[in-house]
C-alpha cells in the first residue's frame, strides 16, 4: 500500500463509517426536494420541449447532490481532523503534497459519485429518464465532484474552524448551486441575471450534465467542458500551491 | 547507516514566529542509539525544535537532519526514520485501535504489518482493546495508542514530546520500561519532559533550553557535578548550636535544622562543633543535588 492510497482509503473508510450521513441524508433530501418540486410545478412548467418538469429537474438534483457532497467529503474531513488535532498523523508520515491532494480529491469525488448514483437510483422511480448522451453524463460528473473536491480541500486548509467552513458553505457553494438552474432553465431569467448567471461556473455544470439527460442545453456543452476544465485547473493549481507552501497546516 | 551518523543532528536552528523568537540558533548532535533529553520551562522551544525535526514546522533558518536525512530536501527517509508521539492527546475518532494501526502504517506504505502491529499492541497493554472505537478509550489507553502509531514503521529515532504529563504511574512504569526496551534494542530516544526525576533516571545525555538557546548540553552525570550544594537535615536535643553556625543553618519547628554546604569537610566540622557544644545529633538525613537542583540553578544563571 502506498501512502497515497492508505489515505485514499481512510478518507473512503470515514464516510462510509458514517454512510447514514453522507450519503442516505442527501439521498432522501434530494427525494424530497424531488417530490415537492414537481408536485408543485409538474402542471405548469414546462422548460424545453416535450421534457416533462421532473425530468428536467433530476439531472439538476443529481448534480447539485455530488457538488454538495464532493465539497463536504474533504472540507469536512480535514476541519474536523485539523480541530481534534489528528490531522498530525497525515502530516508525519513520509506522504507529499501531491499525495495528500490526490488522497482528499480521489475520496470527495468517489463521495460524489456514490451519492449521485444514490439520488439517480430513487428519482429513477418518479420521472421518466433518459440517458443519450452517456459520454458527457461520466465527464461532468467527475468534473463537478473534482472541482469540489478540490474546493473543499481548499476551504478545510484555509478554515480554522467549523464556522469559516459553514460561512464558506452557507455563502458560496449553496448560492452559487442554488442560482445555476437547478430548478429552472435561466433562459426564464430576465437578461441581466442570465448574463450573471454564465459568469457561474457551477451552471455549466449543471447544463452540461443535464444534457447528457435530456438532450438540450442553454449553452453549447463543450462551452461547459472548457470553463469547467478551466475551473478544475485553476482551483486544483492554488490548492496545490498552498499545500505546497505547508499553508497552515505546516507552520 | 554508519555508526558516525548522528541520528539527530542540528544546526544552527533559527524559528520567528511573528513577534517571538522561538528558536534561536539551536545546534546539538545525538548521536544513535542515545537516550537523550531535552529539557526546557515552557516556552523554551522543545515543541518547536521537535516539531521540525517531524516537519510539522519550517525553520526560518538553519537545518536539521534525522539519521543523515535532512529533513526538508530528503523529508520522506527523514519521516521514514522518525516516530514522534506528540504532545496533545489526539485520535482519530472513526476508526477502532486496530483499523488506526494499520492506516499508520499505510501511511508509511507498509502492508502486512499485522504482526509487528500485534507486538507494538502486546507490549502496550493494548491488546484486549483492539476492536474498541479509539473514542472509547480512556486517556491512558489513548496515549498508549499514540505511543504504538509512532512505532508502526519500526523508526530508528523515536522521539516523546512530553509522554507523561497527566499520566497515571501504572502507565508510566510500563511506557518507561518498553521505551528503555527499545532503547536497548539500538533506538534512539528523544525525550522531553517537565518531570526531571524521569529525565534524570533514564536520559544519559541532556540538554537544556531556554528562550529558544541551548544553556546545557552534556552527559546527565557530569550536569549532576555541576552544582554541589548538598543539603543535611538534622533534629537537635539543643538549641544551643555555636553561633558561629547559626547563620549558615535554617531553623525549622521541633528541633529540626537544614544545613546548606558544598564541601563535606564543612559538615564534619560542623558535627565536630555541635558535639564540642554538648547537642547532640537525633536525626541527621543527607539529600544529594538532583537535577532539579542543577536545572533551576542553570535557569536562574542563564
Amino acid at each position: 500500500m502506498s501512502g497515497l492510497s492508505a489515505l485514499f482509503y481512510k478518507e473512503l473508510l470515514r464516510f462510509w463509517k458514517v454512510v447514514v450521513q453522507t450519503v442516505v441524508a442527501p439521498v432522501v433530501t434530494a427525494l424530497l426536494y424531488l417530490l415537492i418540486f414537481s408536485h408543485v410545478l409538474e402542471a405548469h412548467v414546462e422548460v424545453y420541449p416535450g421534457v416533462s418538469y421532473s425530468s428536467f429537474l433530476v439531472p439538476g438534483l443529481v448534480m447539485m447532490s455530488m457538488l454538495q457532497n464532493a465539497f463536504s467529503n474533504s472540507s469536512s474531513s480535514l476541519i474536523q481532523s485539523k480541530m481534534m488535532g489528528s490531522i498530525v498523523f497525515v502530516l508525519l508520515p513520509p506522504l507529499s503534497y501531491l499525495e495528500f491532494f490526490l488522497a482528499y480529491l480521489g475520496a470527495s469525488i468517489l463521495r460524489g459519485l456514490v451519492v449521485g448514483a444514490g439520488v439517480l437510483a430513487v428519482t429513477l422511480w418518479f420521472a421518466p429518464l433518459s440517458m443519450p448522451h452517456l459520454g458527457w453524463l461520466l465527464v461532468y460528473a467527475l468534473l463537478a465532484c473534482g472541482i469540489m473536491g478540490a474546493l473543499g480541500i481548499l476551504a478545510g486548509v484555509w478554515a480554522d474552524k467549523f464556522d469559516q467552513l459553514a460561512a464558506f458553505q452557507n455563502f458560496l457553494i449553496l448560492p452559487l448551486t442554488f442560482l445555476s438552474g437547478v430548478f429552472y432553465s435561466i433562459h426564464s431569467l430576465p437578461a441581466f441575471w442570465q448574463s450573471v448567471s454564465h459568469a457561474n461556473p457551477v451552471f455549466y455544470l449543471i447544463d452540461g450534465f443535464r444534457y447528457a439527460f435530456v438532450g438540450q442545453s442553454d449553452t453549447d456543452p463543450w462551452l461547459g467542458l472548457l470553463v469547467s476544465g478551466a475551473c478544475f485547473v485553476a482551483i486544483s493549481a492554488i490548492t496545490l500551491l498552498l499545500l505546497r507552501s505547508g499553508y497552515k497546516l505546516r507552520h | 547507516m554508519s555508526q558516525e551518523t548522528p541520528a539527530i543532528r542540528v544546526s544552527a536552528l533559527h524559528k520567528r514566529f511573528k513577534q517571538t523568537q522561538a528558536l534561536d540558533g539551536v545546534s546539538l548532535e545525538i548521536e544513535q542509539g542515545a537516550f537523550f533529553g531535552l529539557l526546557g520551562p515552557n516556552g523554551a522551544g522543545n515543541t518547536t525544535l521537535i516539531s521540525i525535526l517531524a516537519g510539522l514546522t519550517r525553520a526560518s533558518s538553519g537545518t536539521a537532519s534525522i539519521m543523515g536525512h535532512d529533513v526538508v530536501r530528503d523529508y520522506r527517509q527523514a519521516r521514514r526514520a522518525l516516530g514522534v508521539v506528540p504532545q496533545e492527546l489526539v485520535y482519530d475518532p472513526f476508526f477502532n485501535v486496530r483499523e488506526t494501526l494499520r492506516i499508520q502504517s499505510g501511511f508509511f506504505g507498509l502492508k502486512h504489518n499485522d504482526d509487528w502491529i500485534d507486538e507494538i499492541m502486546h507490549h502496550l497493554d493494548l491488546t484486549p482493546h483492539t476492536e474498541k472505537n479509539t473514542q472509547s478509550l480512556s486517556g491512558g489507553m489513548k496515549r498508549r495508542l499514540l505511543v504504538a502509531q509512532a512505532l508502526v514503521h519500526k523508526p530508528p529515532v523515536i522521539v516523546l514530546d512530553e509522554p507523561t504529563a497527566g499520566v497515571d504511574v501504572d502507565l508510566r512504569r510500563s511506557l518507561w520500561a518498553f521505551i528503555s526496551r527499545l532503547n536497548r534494542e539500538g533506538h534512539t530516544i528523544l525525550l522531553t519532559t517537565h518531570y526531571l526525576e524521569e529525565a534524570e533516571a533514564l536520559c544519559g545525555r541532556i540538554a537544556m533550553l531556554k528562550a529558544g538557546r541551548v544553556v546545557a548540553l552534556d552527559e546527565t552525570k557530569n550536569l549532576l557535578k555541576l552544582t554541589n550544594e548538598h543539603c543535611a537535615q538534622f533534629r537537635l536535643d539543643s538549641e544551643n548550636v555555636p553561633s558561629a553556625w547559626q547563620n549558615r543553618m535554617v531553623k525549622g519547628g521541633d528541633g529540626n535544622w537544614r544545613f546548606n554546604f558544598s564541601e563535606y569537610a564543612d559538615l564534619e566540622t560542623l558535627l565536630a562543633d555541635l558535639r564540642g557544644a554538648a547537642v547532640r545529633v537525633l536525626e541527621m538525613r543527607l539529600q544529594e543535588p538532583d537535577l532539579e537542583d542543577v536545572f533551576t540553578d542553570i535557569m536562574k544563571r542563564t
